[in-house]
């Protein structure tokens, strides 16, 4: 606490808040907002009832009416705050309403049924959070199955990124052969091509291969990706060409170099791809989209899209859900993101 | 343990060849040492018998193996490098192991080579710790360590203790010579620091862009270079040269003084050529002025205590540098009478070979 503490009081020079620290502040509040902001109008939106969601003006936190059990009504009667005819002002239960005119009761006296124009009362409302947004969809949607899709994919993926990377990085890097700087060239300017223009050929590839709603039709195709074939590299690079050679005087074979002295030392970059194609791939939609037609190989982003009908769109368990897919990729980067920023600095990726 | 053949070695990168035919016979249990200045091709050759770079032509041989075209891997060969190059992820314990687990030994010889090597070395307990916790002569150990237990044919040292300061460079020299004395093997050691050269070598090999200027005991090169080259490289410091000519009588005028210098064999060199006198700093002697060869005007003096040097200027303005045992009274801008010994005069003709005597 003591640490967040400094951190935040900081000044250039210390006890003195000068106009650059101010500037600094407002400038990083400002970025703070931008950030947050909006995950945090999701993850309070995603606990609001779908009539709050549907309120205009909105409210910040999920709001509902205060509701009160009155004996002698089977459900609980909706709280109002009434101006009566006498001028004071009392906390009355609304048992129903007709036209204009509401019957309301007190709570302490639930006999008395007094009736009161509708303009006069007003709603009292208190933070309500709608959990059933978030426990409908999990009971009634396949959610646990889009979920394990997704992670199935997301870690497969990212091992068999890994390897294929790590291998043609290890070759870009580690041996000269007549080409190298062409190999290279291409696999770079495969960063240009976006995924919209080979989408119908990649499909027509794995529809040939019977891969249609199978993960494997999401994993593969994307499984070499030119940033990390290049990111590697780069890193590769600057591993010293000593250890290499003092491995090939050890008697090590190229595969045992490969695995047992560059991997554990691409650690730090390995570990940054990996986040990487985490994030890709827990995120990945067009594709998944594209070849995945049946519920029950949809994964979460995919699943996610289902809430959104033709006529109408199911808000609350969107937003829910959509909370829920972000806490997996949230952890990845709260636990990891340490690597991130070390991997990035040694990698000189920006 | 083996010895090497190399003959006709040569390597060109692209255009350039920095090894201009190398022959050279090492036997077995040699120390060889390579010495030359930057760049003249004594770490190439050495990667070249490593087989870390392929010779564009020539051969190399291990007891009479041809071993050319095989991989550096197969030459059953170690290397100690300049960098070290331990790998920095595995223990100390891991990295000296690591070739013998690539060799395919049981656990139970990997253990007990290791802790013998450990042992040798002084580096049993450091023997968990990564290489980015040891000082710098912990790693040079572990280095050597890596190299020894392979048990290899040969061993390669390329410039090991050139990351080392000077105090802890000469303790692993000694203790170089000492693992030599001990294990007896075939060492090719690279270096660009001839004390170096002369204290550890039993014959060095003196290279000068890409070729071999001589092969010798350390006292062979000190005493007779076989040119102007390895005269100025061999000894420090470096050897004066002055120049001059042979005159009829047998004598040598130079541009120094008046009188020739007498009683020197000048070999087969005709009257009338012009020379390069040799004359180490340690075999110039300051005497009276009528035994003198020259006069010198002294421009540096440098007192180390045990010996002094001085550093001056001959009446022709050739520079001339001198040794003196102790401390010396001389002061700077004081003129001092030198004569040269004449036994330990070198002569070189026009084109820098030593003049056959």
């Amino acid at each position: 606490m003591g640490k967040a503490a400094t951190l935040l009081t900081a000044t250039k020079v210390r006890g003195r808040l000068g106009w650059t620290d101010m500037l600094a502040y407002a400038y990083l509040g400002l970025g703070v907002v931008l950030m947050f902001g909006p995950v945090l109008w999701l993850a309070l939106s995603s606990l609001k009832t779908p009539a709050a969601l549907l309120e205009f003006p909105p409210s910040f936190l999920p709001l509902s009416q205060k509701t009160v059990a009155v004996p002698g009504h089977d459900k609980p009667l909706e709280l109002y705050r009434v101006r009566l005819d006498d001028g004071s002002v009392k906390e009355l239960a609304q048992v129903r309403r007709i036209g204009i005119q509401a019957q309301m009761v007190d709570p302490a006296a639930p006999q008395t049924i007094i009736r009161v124009p509708i303009d006069r009362r007003e709603p009292i409302r208190e933070v309500a959070f709608a959990w059933s947004n978030y426990s409908e969809p999990l009971a009634q949607f396949n959610f646990a199955r889009f979920f394990g899709n997704s992670l199935f994919v997301t870690i497969l993926a990212t091992l068999v990124t890994l390897l294929i990377n790590s291998m043609a990085a290890y070759a870009l890097s580690i041996y000269e052969f007549p080409g190298k700087k062409a190999a290279l060239l291409m696999v770079i300017g495969t960063l240009m091509i976006p995924i919209t223009i080979i989408l119908a050929p990649v499909f027509l590839v794995v529809t040939k291969l019977g891969l249609n709603n199978s993960l494997w039709a999401v994993i593969l195709p994307g499984a070499a990706t030119p940033t990390g074939v290049f990111l590697l590299r780069q890193y590769m690079l600057t591993l010293p060409r000593d250890l290499i050679e003092a491995a090939r005087m050890d008697k090590a074979s190229e595969w045992q170099i490969y695995a047992r002295i560059v991997m554990p030392l691409t650690l730090p970059a390995l570990a940054v791809l990996a986040i990487f194609s985490i994030m890709w791939r827990w995120n990945e939609f067009l594709w998944p989209l594209a070849v995945l037609t049946k519920s029950e190989s949809y994964t979460l982003q995919i699943g996610l899209n289902a809430f959104q009908g033709e006529l109408q769109t199911q808000w609350h368990y969107l937003l829910a859900m959509t909370v829920m897919t972000l806490l997996p990729v949230a952890m990845v980067f709260v636990f990891l993101q340490r690597f991130i920023t070390t991997g990035i600095a040694n990698t000189g990726m920006k | 343990m083996a010895g090497l053949t190399l003959s006709g070695i040569r390597k060109a990168f692209g255009p350039v060849e920095v090894l201009k035919g190398i022959d050279l016979d090492v036997a077995d249990g040699e120390f060889i040492v390579f010495v030359g200045p930057s760049g003249c091709g004594k770490s190439t050759l050495l990667r070249v018998i490593a087989g870390l770079e392929q010779a564009s032509a020539g051969t190399i041989a291990i007891d009479g193996v041809d071993v050319t075209a095989m991989r550096a891997s197969d030459r059953g060969l170690a290397m100690v490098f300049q960098s070290y190059a331990l790998y920095p992820h595995m223990s100390v314990y891991r990295n000296i192991a690591f070739a013998l687990e690539n060799m395919g030994l049981p656990r139970a010889e990997i253990e007990a080579r290791v802790m013998r090597a450990a042992t040798m070395l002084r580096l049993t307990d450091y023997l968990d710790r990564k290489p980015g916790a040891l000082s710098g002569g912990q790693r040079q150990r572990v280095a050597i360590g890596r190299a020894v237990v392979r048990d290899p044919r040969i061993f390669l040292f390329d410039e090991p203790l050139s990351n080392l300061d000077a105090e802890l460079r000469v303790a692993t020299r000694k203790e170089l010579a000492s693992l030599h004395a001990e294990i007896g093997g075939t060492m090719i050691y690279v270096t660009h620091d001839q004390v170096e050269a002369m204290t550890l070598a039993n014959r060095i090999v003196v290279l000068n862009a890409g070729r071999i200027e001589q092969v010798g005991t350390p006292l062979e090169l000190y005493n007779r270079p076989a040119n102007r080259f390895v005269a100025g490289f061999i000894g420090s410091p470096r050897m004066n040269f002055i120049p001059g000519r042979i005159g009829a009588d047998g004598t040598i005028g130079h541009g120094a003084a008046a009188t020739p210098l007498s009683g020197v064999d000048t070999g087969a060199a005709p009257a009338g050529a012009e020379i390069s006198i040799g004359i180490r700093p340690e075999h110039v002697e300051i005497v009276p002025d009528r035994q003198a060869d020259s006069s010198v005007s002294v421009q540096i003096v440098e007192q180390l205590g045990g010996e002094s040097y001085l550093y001056g200027l001959l009446p022709d303005g050739t520079a001339l540098t001198l040794r003196c045992a102790n401390e010396s009274p001389v002061r700077r801008g004081e003129t001092v009478f030198v004569r040269f010994q004449r036994t330990r005069l070198h002569l070189f003709d026009a084109a820098g070979a030593a003049l056959t005597r």
